[in-house]
């Protein structure tokens, strides 16, 4: 099975999980934040719950580096197409 | 040397099998699938970022179209699901086969692989009757695929305000809403059934032990992979 580790507290990850989700409809419906700044805010909180599944749920924080590998190789390729298409509207 | 026994030479060379990369073969094939399906997901997000920000008219605003509260409550119910899954996995990892049983000195009863495995379940067949739900309504009030159909609910709304309704851009939202949630539907659907499929000839029987738990840990992969789509998924199309 998985290397032997700590087990985290699912419980707390949970918790985060849920504020974060709170935070987000709180900031995109109830905030007076200007639009690009309320984009970048989103995303940021959307990547830091992504980050917490993967890590924690996923236990890819303590698995082998190989393993780890197989699954952030695709990521630095999924930014660049994201980055690419958005240029569409920068230029 | 005859033609199969050349083609035997080939299949099999001379240096034997690596070891691999120390973890078992279901487990490295999901891992493989789930960076597949990431460039899956990231196309599909490509095209509705080149959708909405290509076109010059406005998009619809959040929460004019779509029901965002009931999607709320939907994501937390994904991510309930992906909690009870995780506990799953620990309790099968501890040996604890049963569906609950009383721990001296605490009011609660401790949850064995039986009972989160169904609360997993629970949530996740939750999850789909809710989307259910929600298209059901959405295209009842007008907002199909194609855009807001002719004398619909929405389709009278933009009439009078077409910048908050996307009035010129429901086509292309609609094509990419229902794209775009209609395949985390259909993966959320197959984790439900395989999960279903598992529970009745694995679980119940008590397959697995605290030794050998593999088809745990990996439909356990796939399930917080859906639900890490969809976390990502709420933000763009709903909150954005």
């Amino acid at each position: 099975m998985t290397t032997e580790h700590v087990r985290p507290n699912y419980i707390l990850i949970w918790v985060y999980l849920f504020v974060l989700t709170v935070i987000e409809v709180a900031a995109a419906f109830l905030s007076h934040i200007p639009k690009h700044w309320l984009i970048l805010i989103l995303v940021f909180l959307a990547v830091w719950k992504a980050f917490l599944v993967a890590l924690y749920f996923m236990h890819l924080k303590f698995e082998r580096w190989r393993l780890r590998a197989i699954f952030m190789v695709p990521i630095p390729l999924a930014i660049i197409l994201v980055l690419a298409v958005i240029t569409e509207k920068i230029w | 040397m005859t033609h199969a026994t050349a083609t035997a030479d080939v299949m099999h060379p001379p240096v034997p099998a690596e070891p691999g990369s120390g973890v078992y073969s279901n487990k490295l094939g999901m891992w493989v699938f789930l960076a597949s399906d990431v460039m899956f997901f990231t196309a599909l997000i490509g095209s509705y970022i080149i959708l909405r920000f290509g076109v010059p008219e406005a998009w619809a605003a959040p929460g004019a179209v779509l029901n965002v509260p009931l999607t709320a409550f939907n994501t937390f119910l994904l991510i309930c699901s992906s909690v009870s899954m995780v506990k799953a996995y620990a309790a099968i990892a501890d040996g604890k086969k049963y569906f609950l049983r009383a721990v001296p000195g605490k009011l609660l009863r401790d949850g064995g692989l039986k009972f989160w495995m169904l609360v997993t379940i629970i949530c996740g067949a939750m999850f789909v009757g809710v989307q259910v739900f929600e298209y059901i309504k959405l295209i009842g009030h007008g907002f199909t695929p194609a855009g807001f159909r002719e004398g619909s609910t929405l389709a009278e709304h933009a009439a009078t305000d077409a910048v908050r309704y996307g009035a010129t851009t429901a086509g292309l939202y609609g094509s990419s809403f229902f794209t775009m949630t209609g395949f985390h539907g259909f993966h959320v659907t197959c984790g439900v059934v395989s999960m279903l499929y598992l529970y009745f000839t694995k679980v119940l029987p008590e397959k697995y032990s605290a030794q050998d738990y593999r088809g745990i840990e990996t439909i356990g992969l796939y399930w917080h992979f859906v639900d890490l789509v969809w976390i990502i998924l709420f933000t763009i199309v709903y909150l954005i």
